[in-house]
């Protein structure tokens, strides 16, 4: 049952794409503790203090973001197949019509 | 081959045809499409032309065939599009096509009259059996109500007699009740039961049923609803009322027998005209099927056939009969290169028509200016498009779109310089290319795709230049990326984590740099706060370079004009001065900057001297004694910068007064003063008195003066006559013509000449500003960016709970990506693009392009049926 149109179903098929592309690099840059994304990890002053301004609290941010990264980029996998299957079906049907 | 520098050399010919080769050698050229015709006779009305009756033949032969399509269309019949390109018919051909057309159409409305009596028939029917089975159900009901009204037990006795005997009295005596049936459009119904009321103050009885299915409109061919209706009154008074009332709302009345054996008898003759109305409908639809199937084959073909004849005519039109009326000439423009090939379709054309005496195209002189026309494929045809719109080059005029195809996309790419946003053009474009032959009959019909496809080859250069200055700014997505390792390696005793100010991390310059970074921005800089400083820096100066390269390059681009045009005075007096004024200025403050990147490094960058406020003070003389390192460059630059500003301000009177002094000058010794070369280079002189014509060279003209005057006064007074050769006698041979002598007004001269001066040195004042535009766009565009990734990319990530944050990580991903898309690639994408056009058109092409001429306009059938395809 194709349940978005022909036009949505194509532009989540990209989006998609591009939220596994983005999500899975951003991840890996996490996970390698680029300096570029440090103002992006969940990281206050305080809390940093609390952890005596220690290096393995930062690396443990980076990493429980890259992990949240990866799901991102898991659930866009999901999306990419549920509005592949939607874009199938539309062209399916126009074939079927025409 | 042409080239794209400058427009193709363009010659004006004569064409001698005759009469019954005409049509053949016009369809020939038309197929070619290399000749652009002139009308010779803009005065005549154009009912008074030769072919006005051929003409009108085409005009009624289309007017059939956009009847049957629109037929065909109502029908939802394909019509078959072979794309295939049939030969403009011969005029007689044209008779069979007119017959073909005129049985069709005629069928056709007997067929359209046919049907439509038939459905008008029907309707009735329809409606009669509906009022029939209707008012069935109201005899009935009223039947029943009487009989209950007597039988009902529950009425007291007197009542009953009362009613009884009263209504058993009605019915007895005269009174009886005259009704009339009909059936009207639902929507009128309480506006005709108001007006049934009042004009019969209410002694009438309306009923009214609704009809259930929909009844379709012969005439519209809508479907409607209608309601049949019945009244009862008395008296012929009332009868006439209701009847007019009826005719007044539309309503159609039909006569309904009134007792019920009639009804019966009726609605079963109804039935059986109605089935044999449907099977001789039925017939009918099959009959205009057949026949508009069989049109729906051939209808494109026909189509393009008569709009050849008709577009073959109407360039008849345009020519001159020959005093014999054997010949028709007419005057063209083509391009000389392709002479060869105009010939040959003139031959072809000769041949098909069986024609003894051959057709004769005869070279011109002529004083007018040509039009422009440049050999274009489907890559540069977007350049040209970009220069056209600004103006379209005059005759053989340096043209700037070879140049654009570069530096458009480059000064695109500087403003627009984001690599992720250089990706997302690069794949849309690369996509429109590669899907091109797919794409483009769907495209062409979309106004807004449309255009995105016709630019899909700017589109890949900007796109991929974007990526380069992104690159270059390492911005993909307003990150950075380090890809050889920044050079930047901070102090461990300054910057030990326990101590530093995480959240103003400054980048000192002189800490220890090892070495450049080897390609672009450092990408330490993403996350120092002095960021901005430092690229507006950065992209300051290179739009200053890059737009002062630019408009020299397009002042040396005015030197190929002024050698091109043979005008010595330009270049001593114009180019020269404009070169001296610039580079005296601008050209020295590049130099400074250059000086300023190479002598400064890390260590004393602080201490450099500020360039504005030096090119300032160069112009004010102010100067301090000592020469400060803070403040000087170098030892005796007091005295160079002196220099320089002295130079460029002699320039100007050098360019305000020197060229109307010599034109005056010459003017008064007598000399020709300039010449303006129109018909080709110099080179080709001699081929101009060639004659051209392609069977025999007996008809070529004799080559003496007198001949070639008398060859050329046939018609047109702008053709090259004996007054111009008697006075430069040797111009016209050479293609050299003088312009028209006007009289020498010194002070028009000079007027031009000062607003010239003003303009251009203001402007390069203005223009040098003007190029600081690709600093505040491509600045602009990286905040933005970068505003958007921190606003919703970084609150996503940044949650503290995880699956909140995975959600977050979600939806924010699709809200900053359509964001991206929508905001940063398109309306930024748009701006820089008009920015990027504006600094072509005003402040590149402003140095050497006039824009004055008019476009070549070739006779060509593909062109117009192009139009006609756009207009369907």
């Amino acid at each position: 049952m194709p349940i978005c149109g022909p036009k949505l179903s194509i532009c989540c098929t990209l989006l998609s794409i591009w939220g596994i592309i983005q999500l899975a690099l951003l991840g890996i840059f996490f996970q390698i503790h680029s300096p570029a994304l440090f103002e992006d990890i969940p990281l206050k002053e305080e809390d940093w203090e609390e952890h005596n301004f220690s290096m393995s609290f930062v690396h443990e941010q980076y990493e429980k973001t890259a992990i949240n990264c990866f799901i991102g980029a898991g659930i866009y996998v999901a999306f990419f197949i549920f509005s592949y299957c939607q874009f199938r079906m539309n062209s399916r049907t126009n074939y079927e019509q025409s | 081959m042409g080239s794209l520098f400058r427009s193709e050399d363009m010659t004006l010919c004569q064409l001698f045809l005759q009469s019954e080769a005409a049509y053949a050698c016009v369809s020939e050229l038309g197929e070619l499409g290399l000749v652009q015709f002139r009308d010779l006779n803009p005065d005549v009305n154009a009912f008074q032309r030769k072919f006005v009756n051929e003409v009108r033949r085409c005009d009624e032969m289309e007017r059939k065939l956009r009847f049957l399509e629109k037929e065909i269309r109502k029908d939802g019949i394909p019509m078959l599009d072979t794309g295939d390109n049939p030969d403009a018919p011969q005029p007689r051909e044209m008779i069979d096509l007119e017959a073909t057309f005129e049985k069709l159409e005629s069928e056709m409305n007997d067929v359209n009259a046919n049907s439509e009596a038939l459905k008008k028939n029907f309707l009735e029917l329809t409606e009669l059996k509906h009022i029939l089975r209707k008012t069935q159900a109201f005899f009935d009901e009223a039947d029943h109500h009487t009989m209950q009204a007597m039988h009902d037990p529950l009425i007291p006795d007197d009542d009953v007699q009362l009613l009884g005997e009263e209504l058993g009295r009605h019915a007895g005596q005269a009174l009886k009740l005259g009704f009339v049936a009909g059936v009207i459009l639902r929507e009128r119904i309480p506006a005709f039961e108001r007006m049934l009321w009042r004009v019969c103050r209410g002694n009438v009885f309306l009923k009214q049923a609704e009809i259930d299915t929909r009844l379709e409109d012969p005439i519209t061919g809508d479907r409607v609803d209608k309601t049949v209706f019945i009244i009862f009154f008395q008296g012929e008074q009332l009868k006439s009322r209701v009847k007019k009332i009826c005719e007044g709302f539309r309503a159609t009345l039909y006569p309904c027998p009134e007792t019920q054996s009639d009804r019966r008898e009726m609605s079963i003759g109804v039935m059986t005209r109605i089935e044999d109305l449907n099977t001789v409908l039925g017939q009918t639809q099959d009959h205009r099927h057949r026949l508009l199937v069989a049109a729906a084959k051939n209808i494109k073909v026909w189509f393009i056939k008569v709009r050849k004849i008709k577009a073959i005519y109407h360039t008849l039109n345009m020519f001159n009969l020959d005093v014999t009326q054997k010949c028709l000439i007419s005057e063209c423009w083509c391009p000389v290169a392709d002479l060869d090939r105009i010939q040959q379709a003139l031959k072809r054309g000769n041949e098909r028509s069986g024609s003894s005496v051959p057709s004769i195209l005869n070279r011109m002189s002529t004083r007018q200016e040509p039009p422009t026309y440049h050999r274009l494929n489907k890559f540069t045809v977007v350049f040209q498009n970009i220069v056209d719109a600004y103006g379209v080059a005059s005759y053989r005029e340096v043209n700037p779109a070879p140049w654009t195809i570069i530096s458009f996309p480059f000064l695109f790419a500087i403003m627009f310089g984001d690599a992720g946003h250089g990706v997302i053009m690069l794949l849309f474009a690369l996509y429109l290319v590669i899907m091109e032959k797919r794409l483009a009959p769907k495209m062409s019909a979309d106004e807004i795709f449309g255009m995105f496809f016709n630019g899909r080859y700017i589109i890949l250069l900007m796109g991929a230049f974007s990526i380069y200055t992104g690159l270059i700014y390492n911005d993909i997505f307003s990150k950075s990326l380090n890809i050889f390792g920044s050079a930047w390696k901070p102090d461990p005793s300054v910057y030990n984590t326990s101590s530093m100010d995480l959240k103003n991390y400054k980048i000192n310059a002189n800490n220890t740099v090892e070495r450049p970074y080897p390609f672009g921005l450092d990408p330490v800089w993403q996350l120092a706060i002095n960021k901005i400083t430092i690229t507006n820096s950065l992209k300051m100066k290179i739009s200053v370079i890059f737009g002062v390269c630019h408009m020299l390059f397009g002042l040396s681009l005015s030197l190929l004009n002024h050698r091109f045009f043979n005008k010595p005075l330009n270049v001593y007096f114009e180019f020269i001065p404009q070169l001296i004024f610039m580079c005296s200025i601008f050209g020295y403050l590049i130099l400074l900057i250059f000086v300023k990147w190479l002598k400064f490094g890390p260590a004393d960058t602080g201490k450099a001297p500020n360039l504005l406020i030096g090119l300032i003070s160069m112009f004010l003389f102010q100067y301090e004694d000592p020469c400060k390192p803070t403040t000087c460059w170098y030892a005796g630059q007091k005295g160079f910068q002196i220099t320089l500003v002295v130079v460029a301000v002699l320039c100007v009177p050098w360019m305000l007064l020197v060229k109307p002094y010599m034109l005056r000058k010459q003017h008064l010794e007598g000399k020709p003063h300039q010449y303006t070369l129109l018909n080709g280079d110099m080179s080709q002189d001699d081929e101009l008195l060639e004659v051209v014509h392609h069977v025999d060279s007996e008809t070529a003209y004799p080559g003496d003066d007198d001949g070639y005057e008398e060859k050329l006064s046939v018609n047109s007074g702008d053709l090259l006559n004996s007054e111009v050769e008697g006075d430069d006698g040797t111009l016209d041979q050479t293609g050299l013509v003088r312009p028209t002598p006007q009289p020498f007004d010194f002070s028009e001269v000079m007027i031009t000449q000062a607003i010239h001066t003003i303009e251009y040195c203001l402007g390069c004042v203005s223009h040098t500003a003007s190029y600081l535009r690709l600093w505040a766009l491509s600045l602009a565009h990286a905040q933005l960016s970068e505003v958007l990734w921190t606003m919703v990319m970084t609150t996503a990530l940044s949650f503290k709970i995880q699956w909140l944050s995975v959600i977050f990580i979600f939806v924010c991903f699709a809200f900053w990506a359509c964001c991206s898309i929508v905001i940063l690639v398109l309306m930024e994408g748009m701006s820089a693009f008009l920015h990027a056009l504006r600094l072509h058109w005003v402040e590149f092409q402003s140095k050497f392009y006039k824009g004055e001429g008019y476009q070549f306009v070739p006779f060509s059938f593909d062109t117009m049926l192009a139009e006609y395809g756009l207009a369907d």
